[in-house]
């Protein structure tokens, strides 16, 4: 693909996964999503451009913030919406909801909700490849929330020691739920956290996904020839709430304003415009149009899942009672 | 007494408690400055300062740790889990810490610690948000379990909790925190460990819960009395030490049980009242005892099979008639 033709469709991508979650976030105000919902409106340069560093085969795994980076793996907006209704079409079948999108066949392995705890699982692939003797690499996404956490950092141990092609891409959006940057951590540089583990590092701001991209495929080079393991620090921000119940006293509109003037999707389609491809961004904004509102139907229409769903998905063969 | 909702009747005991002894302190994430996840803790930075409220980064074994650490050395702590599902990260520090100092200290150390937060399901947040974590904890000699339904012994049993001289675990639950009920001013009001309370009185069999399922147990004993079933609700209060007494009295009466809470069937809290009933009254039963747990899954999302495998009152109804002979 050329990088204009990718342009347009990382802009796609972006364009999707914001318009996609402001329609959830709807359909939960009406009741048809329960539990969490945790949007990653203003973050979506960070999974767009990293999808745009690897290839199909290459793994991936994130938190309970999952819907950008499913949807940029190529997850169907059908597959996505169903599984926030709970229905039996979903991604999980309806048994995993918004904090758990799990799709093997885009290497989108979830989706989790324990802070931190999926980091060593991104280690864990990587160290399957290697083991395997693939160049396969492996993403793990978290928030900066999950720095302050043990598994994060057993993940990095490992992985440096063992050389693992493993890329650690701390989101870092300021606020663990209430709790800003400052607050929770001593050394707000996060990524010399990978200073004590002799890692490679990167740190910058997600405001351009081309950036995001190259700063992102300079590391999976790295991981790929052996090189081992990096930590990037993407600075970038969410603009809604922790979830759907949080509202976000602790920041000032102000604040959040001035975040959206670095719109990372906006960024993109005004130099897309510039470049003469306003035709392209209308036919790609109607074409996710289309899609959102076929997903919501597809998603309203599916059935639930029935409880012959759970035996079978709780154990492979025969349930060990 | 004040009417007052179940989670401003956990507030008041802690600020009751922070009140009257300088070296009880709560921490945990966001109890302070965004007044609590679920709001428990809203109010208490502002009366107490940070000093004494404070908000933790997300490292729960970190904090746990540092709680059991400053108790082993005469602080009184309150560590706020988010939700117990989140102390699975500190459970380590409570099985070979917080347990253990005591013993292998050869009583030499205390342990004054609290840890608290909500349990169990709570809307369909899915398989990793929804663990009643009691089956794991009251497995462990060296911590007490204590899991209230209502207002007053939310307040009385955390009271206590504070106040002992062992670790606790107190369990709260995200669905009974805007439950109203009257609570008792006094500051020494406290609800002793180890005592049931009988929530319905009855006479034909005897339904055993803690916690939120007390309440779908007694609309359960609402159904059953239209079909002419007299239930015994027994609200347990505390797990460990668990109150025998009240158990083998009622099953003297009626003859009959039904366990009925949140978590897994495979053996957990039913499984050891299950195995005190037969030992210790094996001649006053009419029938097996049944118990009504959750599914046997792990808890799915869709609203439809959450229900189908959370515990509800025609299950508990149910499994009453079954063990009345009365399908
Ligand atoms: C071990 C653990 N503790 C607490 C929580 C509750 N919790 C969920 S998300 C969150 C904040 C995480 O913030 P961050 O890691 O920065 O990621 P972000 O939500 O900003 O993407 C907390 C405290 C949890 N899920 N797991």
């Amino acid at each position: 693909m050329n990088e204009r033709d990718l342009a347009i469709e990382m802009y796609r991508q972006m364009k999707l996964i914001r318009r996609f979650e402001e329609e959830s976030a709807r359909a939960y105000s009406m009741g048809k999503i329960g539990g969490f919902l945790h949007l990653y409106i203003g973050q979506e340069s960070v999974a767009v451009g990293a999808n745009a560093a690897i290839r199909p085969d290459d793994y991936t795994i994130t938190t309970y913030r999952d819907h950008g980076l499913a949807l940029a793996r190529g997850m169907t907006s059908r597959a996505a919406m169903a599984e926030l209704f709970g229905k039996e079409t979903g991604c999980s079948r309806g048994l995993g909801g918004s904090m758990h999108f799990f799709d093997a066949e885009h290497h989108m392995y979830g989706g989790h909700g324990i802070v931190g705890g999926h980091m060593p699982l991104a280690a864990g692939m990587a160290f399957a490849s290697k083991y395997r003797g693939e160049d396969r690499v492996a993403l793990g996404f978290y928030g900066e929330g999950a720095s302050s956490i043990g598994a994060t950092h057993e993940a990095m141990s490992l992985a440096a020691l063992w050389k693992l092609p493993c890329i650690f891409i701390c989101e870092n959006n300021e606020y663990a739920m209430g709790t800003s940057l400052e607050r929770s951590l001593s050394l707000t540089d996060i990524s010399r956290k990978a200073d004590a583990y002799g890692m490679a590092k990167d740190r910058f701001v997600a405001d351009d996904v081309f950036m995001v991209r190259d700063r992102i495929g300079a590391a999976v080079k790295r991981a790929r020839a052996g090189e081992g393991p990096t930590l990037i620090e993407v600075r970038t921000y969410r603009y809604r709430g922790h979830s759907m119940s949080d509202p976000a006293k602790y920041r000032t509109k102000d604040e959040v304003d001035d975040a959206k003037q670095r719109d990372a999707l906006y960024r993109l389609q005004h130099q897309l415009e510039e470049d003469g491809a306003t035709a392209e961004i209308e036919k790609a904004d109607a074409a996710v149009e289309e899609e959102v509102q076929d997903a919501i139907k597809f998603a309203d229409e599916s059935a639930d899942p029935g409880p012959d769903l759970l035996a079978p998905t709780t154990y492979k063969g025969e349930f060990a009672r | 007494m004040t009417e007052m909702r179940f989670r401003e009747a956990v507030r008041t005991a802690i600020a009751e408690e922070m009140e009257r002894d300088a070296s009880v302190l709560i921490m945990g994430e966001e109890v302070a400055q965004y007044q609590g996840a679920y709001k428990v803790t809203e109010g208490l930075l502002d009366r107490f300062g940070e000093k004494r409220v404070i908000d933790t980064p997300i490292a729960e074994a970190g904090f746990a740790g540092i709680g059991i650490g400053a108790a082993m050395v005469g602080l009184r702590p309150i560590v706020e889990f988010m939700t117990w599902n989140f102390s699975a990260v500190a459970f380590d520090q409570i099985l070979n810490n917080a347990a253990k100092l005591r013993q292998m200290s050869g009583g030499q150390l205390e342990v004054p610690i609290v840890f608290r937060g909500p349990n169990a399901s709570a809307r369909q947040v899915g398989s990793q948000h929804s663990h009643a974590m009691e089956h794991f904890y009251t497995h462990i000699p060296g911590v007490k379990v204590v899991a209230p339904a209502t207002c007053a012994d939310a307040k009385g049993l955390l009271k206590t909790a504070i106040r002992d001289d062992n670790p606790v675990i107190y369990l709260e639950s995200e669905t009974l925190y805007s439950l109203k009920g009257d609570v008792p001013d006094d500051e020494d009001f406290t609800v002793p460990f180890g005592l049931g309370r009988v929530a319905r009185e009855g006479s034909d069999v005897t339904i055993i819960s803690y916690s939120r399922i007390v309440h779908v147990a007694l609309e359960a004993a609402e159904t059953l009395a239209k079909e002419g079933i007299e239930a015994e609700v027994i609200d347990l209060r505390s797990l460990r030490p668990l109150d025998e007494d009240l158990i083998l009295q009622s099953i003297a009466k009626t003859h009959r049980a039904v366990i009925a809470y949140e978590g897994w069937p495979y053996g957990g809290v039913g499984a050891e009242i299950v195995d005190r009933i037969q030992r210790m009254a094996f001649d006053e039963l009419d029938a097996p005892i049944l118990r009504v747990t959750t599914l046997d899954y792990p808890m799915p999302y869709s609203a439809a099979l959450e229900q189908h495998c959370i515990p509800q009152a025609p299950r508990i109804v149910e499994a009453a008639k079954k063990v009345s002979y009365r399908e």
